[in-house]
């Protein structure tokens, strides 16, 4: 039987892709470090890859130690090598904790990990917090679409494990004086472990800027009405310096791509304005942006629940509010260049 | 070819809405569905069945109403489906789930096992590669397109956020699918009327598989639920009924110069 005692330490998976170490795992650094604080114990950045650049980063975001499993093999994530890996290394050092990107990597290797070393896993939380009674990690998740949120716990089985969706967590301000010692991890991955031989590795490059590295967001739902509406939004977004994002509504009526959506199904934004355009605020959306520190609403309808969750609620027709609202910034932006 | 769908039958949670006076959530006239990334998993099967002559059973674990989704899931042309229904099972995490899922799939034939990416009424993703790793069978995740390489090989499309990999998998494997992979078809008429009345859905229950009552269900689970509860709604803001276009604008942007936004 395992001893839960035996068992110290907040490890995190840090993700590599293309060999640049990933914003999610930074993010994790910084709860890590939060989690390790409160029991008196450290954050151990776990990295597995080859050449990885920036490695010392790890250190600036506030992690004490760092595992680095150097490997060819590990270049290019796979699920087996990296399960085999991260399994050695559990039993090695038997952390407490350990946290995951909720990516296309960390939600397809943590829950193979967690089935093999037969302990819980709890997907996509969004709040990570010590038990003050028995020292266990509470883990709260949204269920049902975002609809309920259910806080989990792992009692008996040891390391807890989590994964974190991307734009969640806050990075520890960084401390470039740092200086962390990087021990190595020797591996050995053999023919067997890879279960699947990967035939292409194709980069879907796409010009457009992360919405989720920006620091406004200029968003728009089913009531912008047709894509060439989007112009609008386009023009404050690029008057802001920020990015155009978007409902669901808007991307499964092709208006908007994928890749911008904000919400349960999309991506997790927490910007610094977030101003959402003919959006109604259903639940999936409002969970993808309630984070966001400032947050304007336009929309014809005065009972859209998006104005519950907004600082300012403009009731109007956005095709009329979004010109005003342009020419009022640009105005302005004039004025100040003027000075 | 013999290919098992392993599907979900889910409250549509587009449709759930909160009771605003309560906070608590309106569960009366949700529909049930066949969770979405789960149907195209079933599509994906239907579509080799199509092309290969494929076998294609689908099963699911629920309480008896769920033969309503293995019901449409044979409407749309599965050959064979199996219910796995026992109070033993109920109140399981992804880890009881899937050890029990391995216990009925391990006395199974199978080539290839299909499961959705994730549930929309948990979205974990952690049920495939789990009962993969129960089976001790490979697996990929997240696949966006699939067709059949030489005889006991799949070639796949894995997507990650940046791309994709295409990758070559040796059967007997598990995928797990994305909805964004195809349209599941519509049900056939004459097949509804057979998966009513002339095939028979398979029942499994505890008594059926090798397995000690506590390494499943609620007992078997290693996470527990400590508390659920409905977000509070964040302090609204103030909400500007009769302002026009012009005050508007006005209004805003000062409120963004209030805030150093700008």
């Amino acid at each position: 039987m395992m001893d839960k005692k035996d068992y110290r330490g907040v490890f995190v998976f840090v993700e590599q892709r293309n060999k640049e170490i990933q914003n999610v795992s930074l993010e994790l650094i910084g709860i890590g470090k939060e989690l390790a604080e409160n029991l008196n114990q450290k954050v151990t950045a776990v990295l597995l890859g080859n050449e990885v650049k920036e490695i010392e980063k790890l250190g600036y975001y506030g992690a004490d130690n760092i595992i680095y499993a150097e490997d060819e093999e590990l270049d290019i994530y796979m699920t087996e090598p990296y399960t085999k890996v991260l399994k050695e290394v559990i039993e090695d050092k038997k952390p407490e904790i350990v946290l995951f990107g909720a990516t296309a990597i960390g939600r397809d290797v943590a829950p193979r990990l967690a089935g093999r070393i037969h302990t819980g896993l709890t997907a996509d939380c969004t709040k990570l917090e010590i038990n003050e009674d028995n020292n266990d990690l509470m883990m709260t998740r949204p269920a049902f679409g975002g609809n309920i949120m259910a806080t989990i716990e792992c009692p008996d089985h040891r390391p807890q494990m989590a994964t974190v969706r991307p734009g969640v967590m806050k990075k520890a301000d960084k401390d470039t004086t740092k200086r962390v010692e990087i021990e190595k991890f020797s591996v050995k991955i053999e023919e067997k472990d890879k279960t699947y031989e990967i035939l292409e590795v194709v980069e879907e490059k796409t010009n457009k800027i992360d919405i989720q590295e920006a620091n406004i967001l200029v968003s728009g739902g089913r009531g912008v009405g047709n894509p060439d509406n989007f112009k609008l939004l386009e023009d404050t977004a690029q008057i802001l310096g920020g990015v155009v994002s978007s409902s669901r509504a808007a991307v499964d009526s092709d208006w908007m791509p994928k890749e911008v959506q904000v919400g349960q199904t999309g991506k997790t934004v927490r910007p610094d304005l977030y101003i959402a355009c003919g959006i109604s605020g259903a639940i999936q959306h409002l969970a993808g942006m309630e984070e966001s520190e400032f947050i304007v609403a336009v929309n014809k309808d005065e009972t859209a629940p998006i104005f519950e969750a907004s600082d300012v609620g403009i009731v109007g027709d956005l095709n009329k509010v979004l010109p005003a609202l342009n020419q009022e910034l640009k105005k302005l932006k004039e004025e100040k260049e003027a000075l | 070819m013999k290919i098992i769908v392993c599907i979900k039958q889910v409250p549509d949670t587009t449709e759930v809405r909160l009771n605003p006076e309560t906070g608590t959530l309106i569960r009366e006239g949700v529909p049930s569905i066949i969770n979405p990334d789960d149907k195209c998993g079933l599509e994906a099967a239907l579509v080799l069945k199509d092309k290969y002559d494929a076998h294609v059973t689908v099963l699911t674990m629920g309480p008896t109403q769920a033969d309503f989704a293995l019901k449409e899931a044979l409407a749309m042309g599965a050959d064979e489906a199996i219910l796995m229904t026992d109070r033993a099972f109920a109140g399981a995490d992804t880890w009881a789930t899937s050890l029990t899922l391995a216990k009925a799939l391990e006395k199974m034939e199978y080539d290839l096992i299909i499961a959705g990416r994730q549930a929309i009424d948990g979205d974990t993703a952690q049920v495939g590669p789990e009962l993969a790793e129960h089976l001790k069978i490979p697996h990929v995740s997240y696949v966006e397109a699939l067709e059949k390489g030489d005889d006991s090989s799949l070639i796949l499309k894995r997507k990650f956020e940046d791309g994709y990999h295409k990758v070559k998998v040796k059967m007997p494997c598990l995928i797990t699918t994305l909805s964004e992979m195809n349209k599941p078809r519509y049900m056939k008429v004459g097949l509804v009327f057979d998966a009513h009345r002339e095939k028979e859905i398979k029942k499994l229950t505890f008594d059926d598989l090798d397995i000690n009552k506590e390494e499943i269900g609620l007992k078997g689970s290693p996470t527990k639920v400590k508390k659920s509860f409905t977000k509070g709604a964040k302090t609204a803001g103030k909400v500007y009924k009769d302002l026009d276009e012009k005050e508007a604008a006005k209004l805003i942007v000062e409120k963004l110069k209030e805030k150093f936004i700008i």
